[in-house]
């Protein structure tokens, strides 16, 4: 009966332990619903590479392929971002530009993590661990692969998990930072008429604009653009479905299980994983406060009748359409006549921009 | 892993750094996109 139960006897503690985290990661994707397409993917793919002696995870496995094919070379999470270019609406922020600024504050989070993570770890880890403040699953894994971090499993984990959380850690830090009085500052939106070839333009100048500036950005952003440029010409309708439906999804099944090879019990279960889920966290907070703070001191400076909601920093942060529409939901809770939806998604969008300009300055600074 | 708190201060310089970059390019980005939507309103206008 050896042959039948032989595995049983390499079995420990540390996988047993894996295992209840990938449930728990598939527990919170089904029942919670918290970013179901890759905490699925990761918690199931954590439950196969525990099982001792699997040949998935050996040289030539299927999980290390596909790895090496599409993580440890930044493919898949590049293929990503064109799908989620594909799916961006630029138009929000193409009326109102000037909102760009508090997507730039909203990363602020990410370079303060980086010194805080510097205190424990080297600056390669420090820096892909800030990384997560970027609020952006692709922009994490390529930073963190390309300064050769060796926490990218916990480091996706912490990634998509405060991704999914942006609904309850963000409201407590902006009611904190924010008066009655600033909640309730109403923002009227005036639709202004973005034309076809703004909306075709965009895309090209942004990559141009932050490929000179930060080469080591240009693979992310020029992904990022081409997509929405797929989106926005207006003669590729069929391409631009195929990339924000089937790309997307078939990449990020790929990309889900392919991550779970970093989710190995030696690798995972360390101390070190428990301080990188504080720093993630300290990343998300510091980012919503950098981003509301930074309306409250530019209101120093605006008249009284173009006062700024300060609530629409938060929305800076790249967890998009989510802290768009919280920052949208905790205006209406506190004036119901009070629309911020078409501003605070603004916001939101430039923040995808800037977490990825983020990315790329990590890269040319520590790559 | 060890716990060293000056690296803290010492990597200030990065954040200060990092902020200007991004504020910068941003900032570069905003005018780019008030300057395309002028000249392509005008120019819509114009054809209309």
């Amino acid at each position: 009966m050896e042959f039948l139960f032989g595995n049983l006897l390499d079995l420990t503690w540390q996988h047993v332990v894996m295992w209840c985290i990938g449930g728990l990661l598939i527990y919170l994707a089904i029942a919670k619903d918290m970013e179901p397409t890759l905490l699925l993917p990761i918690g199931f793919g954590t439950l196969l590479v525990n099982i001792p002696n699997v040949d998935l995870i050996q040289e030539g496995g299927a999980l290390v392929s596909l790895f090496n094919a599409g993580i440890a070379n930044e493919l898949f999470p590049l293929i990503l971002f064109i799908g989620i270019g594909a799916m961006i609406d630029f138009g929000p922020l193409l009326s109102n530009p000037k909102l760009m600024i508090f997507g730039a504050a909203a990363q602020f989070g990410i370079f303060f993590t980086l010194c805080a993570a510097s205190m424990f770890f080297d600056i390669n880890d420090a820096a892909s661990i800030a990384v997560i403040g970027a609020a952006d699953g692709p922009t994490s894994i390529v930073v963190a692969q390309a300064l050769g971090s060796k926490y990218l499993g916990a480091i996706m984990v912490a990634a998509y998990s405060y991704m999914a959380l942006v609904p309850i850690i963000q409201p407590p830090i902006i009611r904190m930072l924010t008066t009655r009085k600033e909640r309730l500052i109403r923002m009227p939106y005036e639709q202004k008429n973005v034309t076809r070839t703004t909306r075709i333009l965009f895309p090209i100048c942004i990559t141009v604009i932050a490929a000179l500036v930060a080469p080591s950005a240009a693979s992310l952003i020029g992904f990022l653009m081409f997509g929405n440029l797929i989106r926005e010409c207006g003669v590729l309708n069929s391409l631009s479905e195929t990339a924000q439906k089937v790309l997307a999804n078939l990449v990020t099944i790929f990309l889900g299980l392919t991550i779970a090879v970093r989710m190995q019990a030696a690798e995972f279960l360390a101390p070190d994983t428990l301080l990188i889920l504080a720093l993630g966290l300290v990343a998300f907070i510091f980012d919503t406060a950098g981003g509301v703070l930074f309306a409250k001191l530019l209101n120093v400076f605006l008249p009284k009748d173009k006062k700024i909601n300060p609530m629409i920093g938060a929305a800076g942060i790249s967890a998009f359409p989510m802290s768009g529409r919280i920052v949208h939901k905790m205006g209406l809770k506190e004036d119901p006549q009070n629309f911020l939806l078409m501003h605070s998604i603004g916001v939101n969008v430039s923040g995808q921009i800037a977490s990825v300009i983020a990315g790329g300055l990590i890269l040319t600074f520590f790559g | 892993m060890q716990f060293t708190p000056s690296n803290f201060i010492a990597n200030l310089g990065y954040m200060g750094l990092g902020l200007l970059g991004i504020f910068v390019v941003i900032g570069i980005i905003i005018l780019v996109t008030i300057a395309l939507g002028k000249v392509t309103n005008r120019k819509s206008g114009k054809e209309a």
